[in-house]
C-alpha cells in the first residue's frame, strides 16, 4: 500500500538531487535546471499532501497552479538574462560572471 | 446489435474471464490489443494517405498521378515503401546516435497518441479523459520536441536553422490554437471530448465559425505544411530537419505528418462537425466510425487543397501573422463568445445559434474593415516618392575625364 | 506487491534516475534532454496521484514550453570550438555532502510526524475535479486573487524577458 511517505521521501530527494545541481554546477543554464527539478519537487509535495490529507478541499490544486505559474515565469525571465549575458561576455559560466565580486 | 466493436470486446473478456483470468488482468490485455488494433488501422490508413496525397496533388497540377502500378496506381505506396526498407540507414559522423535514431519516433509516436481520445461512436472510445482537449495540446507538444531533437542531432548546420524555425513557428501558432479550442471548451462546458460531440444539437461550425476557421489555420501552420513549409522549403534549406534522414527514418517523418493532417481533419470534425454525430448513429453506433471519416477527410481535402493553392510564407510573415493577428483575433472571439453565452443563459437553441453566428460574422467584417484600413495605410507608406540616385550627364563627362 | 506499488516505484527510481543524469552528464544539452525525462516521470507520479488536469499541463508547460525554451538557450549559449571541460565547479564535494545531509535532514524530520504514513483516502464521489478547480479560482470567496496576481506576474515576466534580451541596434 502506497501511503504518504514514498511521495514525500521522493520530492525530498527529487529536491536535494535539484540542490546538488544549483550547487555543483558552473554554466548558468544546468543551474536553472536543478532549479527546476526542486520546483517540480515542490509541487509533487503540494499535490501529495493534497491527495492524502485534504482531498476534498481545492486549495492544494490552486497553489500547485500558482507554483506553475511562478516556475514559468522565472524561466523566462532567467534565460532572457542569459543570453543578454552571453551577448555581452561571450560566457554563461558562473564562475566568470564576477564583475560585482570583491 | 449496432455495435460489433463492443460485442467482440465483451465476447472476449467473457473468454478470459471464463479460462480462470483474474478481471483486471483480463481487461488489461483487452486494452493492449485495442491500442495494437488502432494502431494497425492507422498506420494502414497512412499507406492510403500517401496514395491520395500524389493523386489529389496531380489533379490540383492537371496531370494524373500514379497510375503505372495497379489500378489507379493503388499499389503505388507499396513499391514506395519497399524502396525506403531497402535504402541505406546512414547516420552521419559526429551525430548523437541515440538521439538521431529516437526523434522520428517521436514525430510518429505522439501522432498516433492523438487517437486515444477521439470518439468514433457513442460507446466506442479510446479513454474518455475529462482533459482530452489539453491532452491533444500537450502531444503537439512533445511533437515539437521530436523536431528539435532531430535537428540538433544531425550535426548539420542547415539541419539545426531548419529545426529552430520549425520550433519557433509550432509554438508561435500553440496560442492561437488553444485560445480557439477553448471555445467548443467553452460551448459545451468540458474539456472531454466525448462530452464535446454529445453538447452538439446544432454544428458548433454554425456556431463559432470563425473558431474553426482560426483552429484550422492554426493546426496546419502546426503541421508545418504548405503555405507554413518554411522548414521543409525545398528550394531554401532543402528538407530543414530531416535533411540527414535516409530510408526508412525518413519515411516516419514523412507519414508522421500525413498522419497528423488526418489527426487534425478528424480533431476539426469532432470539435466542430459534430463528430459522429448523424442520422441513425444511436440506433447503429458503428454508423458514427464512417461518419467520423467522412467528415474527417473532407476536412483533409481542404487541407490539401490549401497546400496546393497558396504560395509559401516567408518566416517574418508567418510569425507576424500569428502574433498580430490571429492571437488578438481569437482572443476578442473568445471574450465576445464568452459574454455573449453568459447573456443568453435561457435563449432557446436556434436564437443561440443566431445570435453567435451573428457575432462571428460581424467580428470578421470588422477585422476586414481593420485589415483594408491597414493595408491602405502601408500602400501609402511604399508608394511614396523616394530619391533615387541619378547621375546627370555633367557628371559623367567628369567621371571620364573630359571638360 | 500491489501493482499501485510496483507502478509508483518504477516511476520514482526512473525520475530519480533521471534527475541524478541532469545534474551530472558532461554535454548540456544531454542534460536538458535527461530533464525532459524526469519531467515526463514527475508527470506520471501525477497521474497516480489522481490529478489528471496536472499531468497534462505538466507536460504541456514543462516538456512543451519551458524545455523547448531551454534548449533553445543552450544552443544560442554555446561556445563554439570549446572544451566544455568539467561541468562541476570546485567546491563540488561540498554541494554533495550538504544534499545528503538536507535528505536525511527531511526524511528523519518528516518521519517523526505523526501524519506520515497516512492511507489513501478516497476522492469525494461525484466531484469534478477540474471543473472545481476552475471555479475556485475565479470565484470572489476562492483564490480568484492570487489568480489575477500570477497573471500580472506572468505579465511582468513576458515583458521583462523582451525588454532583458532586446538587442540594441
Amino acid at each position: 500500500m502506497v501511503t504518504l511517505s514514498y511521495y514525500l521521501i521522493f520530492a525530498a530527494a527529487l529536491f536535494c538531487i535539484g540542490m546538488y545541481g544549483v550547487l555543483a554546477r558552473k554554466n548558468a543554464v544546468a543551474i536553472l535546471m536543478g532549479i527546476e527539478l526542486m520546483l517540480n519537487a515542490v509541487i509533487v509535495n503540494v499535490l501529495a499532501f493534497w491527495r492524502f490529507r485534504t482531498p476534498d478541499q481545492i486549495a492544494g490544486q490552486a497553489f500547485a497552479v500558482m507554483v506553475y505559474a511562478v516556475a514559468a515565469a522565472e524561466v523566462a525571465v532567467g534565460l532572457a538574462l542569459f543570453i543578454s549575458i552571453y551577448r555581452r561576455r561571450n560566457t554563461v559560466a558562473a564562475d566568470e560572471i564576477d564583475l560585482l565580486k570583491w | 446489435m449496432g455495435d460489433p466493436i463492443n460485442l467482440i470486446g465483451d465476447w472476449l473478456r467473457n473468454l478470459m474471464t471464463g479460462w480462470g483470468l483474474p478481471e483486471n488482468l483480463a481487461t488489461f490485455i483487452l486494452t493492449v490489443m485495442g491500442v495494437v488494433v488502432m494502431a494497425s488501422f492507422l498506420l494502414i490508413l497512412d499507406i492510403a494517405l500517401v496514395w491520395l496525397e500524389r493523386k489529389v496533388v496531380a489533379r490540383f497540377q492537371d496531370r494524373i498521378g500514379p497510375n503505372r502500378l495497379g489500378p489507379f496506381g493503388i499499389i503505388q505506396p507499396f513499391a514506395d515503401i519497399i524502396k525506403l526498407l531497402i535504402k541505406e540507414d546512414i547516420t552521419p559522423q559526429g551525430a548523437d546516435r541515440i538521439i538521431y535514431n529516437i526523434a522520428p519516433l517521436f514525430a510518429l509516436a505522439t501522432v498516433l497518441m492523438m487517437w486515444a481520445v477521439i470518439p468514433f461512436a457513442p460507446t466506442i472510445l479510446g479513454a474518455d479523459v475529462n482533459v482530452a482537449v489539453l491532452y491533444i495540446v500537450a502531444t503537439g507538444a512533445v511533437g515539437t520536441l521530436g523536431v528539435i531533437m532531430a535537428g540538433w542531432a544531425s550535426n548539420n548546420k542547415y539541419a539545426l536553422l531548419g529545426a529552430f524555425r520549425t520550433v519557433a513557428q509550432m509554438v508561435s501558432y500553440e496560442v492561437p490554437m488553444v485560445i480557439a479550442l477553448l471555445i467548443p471548451v467553452l460551448l459545451a462546458r468540458s474539456m472531454g471530448l466525448q462530452a464535446i460531440v454529445d453538447a452538439q444539437q446544432p454544428w458548433f461550425i454554425l456556431v463559432a465559425p470563425l473558431a474553426a476557421a482560426i483552429f484550422l489555420v492554426t493546426s496546419i501552420a502546426e503541421l508545418g505544411r504548405a503555405p507554413f513549409d518554411i522548414n521543409e522549403a525545398e528550394s531554401e534549406i532543402v528538407a530543414g530537419f530531416h535533411i540527414e534522414y535516409t530510408g526508412m527514418k525518413f519515411g516516419l517523418f514523412y507519414a508522421g505528418e500525413l498522419l497528423h493532417a488526418l489527426t487534425v481533419s478528424a480533431l476539426v470534425a469532432t470539435l466542430f462537425l459534430g463528430g459522429w454525430r448523424g442520422p441513425f448513429v444511436d440506433q447503429v453506433p458503428i454508423l458514427g466510425v464512417f461518419y467520423l471519416f467522412v467528415k474527417a477527410f473532407l476536412i483533409y481535402y481542404v487541407i490539401m487543397w490549401i497546400r496546393y493553392s497558396f504560395p509559401r510564407l516567408r518566416i517574418d510573415q508567418m510569425l507576424g501573422f500569428s502574433w498580430k493577428f490571429l492571437t488578438p483575433l481569437a482572443l476578442v472571439l473568445l471574450i465576445l463568445t464568452a459574454i455573449l453565452d453568459k447573456a443568453m443563459e435561457g435563449a432557446t437553441p436556434l436564437v443561440y445559434t443566431l445570435v453567435m453566428l451573428g457575432m462571428n460574422i460581424l467580428l470578421v467584417w470588422a477585422t476586414v474593415q481593420v485589415l483594408r484600413t491597414y493595408a491602405r495605410v502601408e500602400r501609402r507608406r511604399v508608394a511614396e516618392r523616394r530619391p533615387v540616385a541619378t547621375a546627370t550627364e555633367a557628371d559623367f563627362k567628369e567621371l571620364i575625364g573630359q571638360e | 506487491m500491489s501493482v499501485y506499488q510496483i507502478v509508483f516505484l518504477i516511476t520514482a527510481v526512473v525520475t530519480l534516475g533521471a534527475a541524478v543524469m541532469v545534474v551530472s552528464a558532461r554535454s548540456l544539452v544531454h542534460s536538458a534532454l535527461w530533464l525532459i525525462l524526469a519531467l515526463f516521470g514527475v508527470a506520471v507520479t501525477f497521474a497516480l496521484l489522481s490529478a489528471p488536469f496536472f499531468t497534462v499541463v505538466q507536460v504541456v508547460i514543462y516538456i512543451g514550453a519551458i524545455s523547448i525554451l531551454m534548449i533553445f538557450a543552450i544552443m544560442l549559449t554555446r561556445r563554439v570550438m570549446q572544451d566544455t571541460g568539467p561541468g562541476v565547479n570546485q567546491g563540488w564535494w561540498m554541494a554533495l555532502l550538504l544534499s545528503f545531509l538536507l535528505f536525511g535532514g527531511l526524511a528523519w524530520m518528516l518521519s517523526t510526524w505523526e501524519g506520515f504514513g497516512t492511507a489513501l483516502p478516497a476522492l469525494p464521489e461525484g466531484v469534478d475535479q477540474v471543473k472545481a478547480l476552475g471555479v475556485a479560482l475565479v470565484s470572489p470567496n476562492a483564490y480568484v486573487l492570487p489568480f489575477e496576481v500570477a497573471s500580472v506576474l506572468l505579465l511582468a515576466a513576458l515583458i521583462g524577458s523582451i525588454v532583458v534580451a532586446w538587442e540594441k541596434k
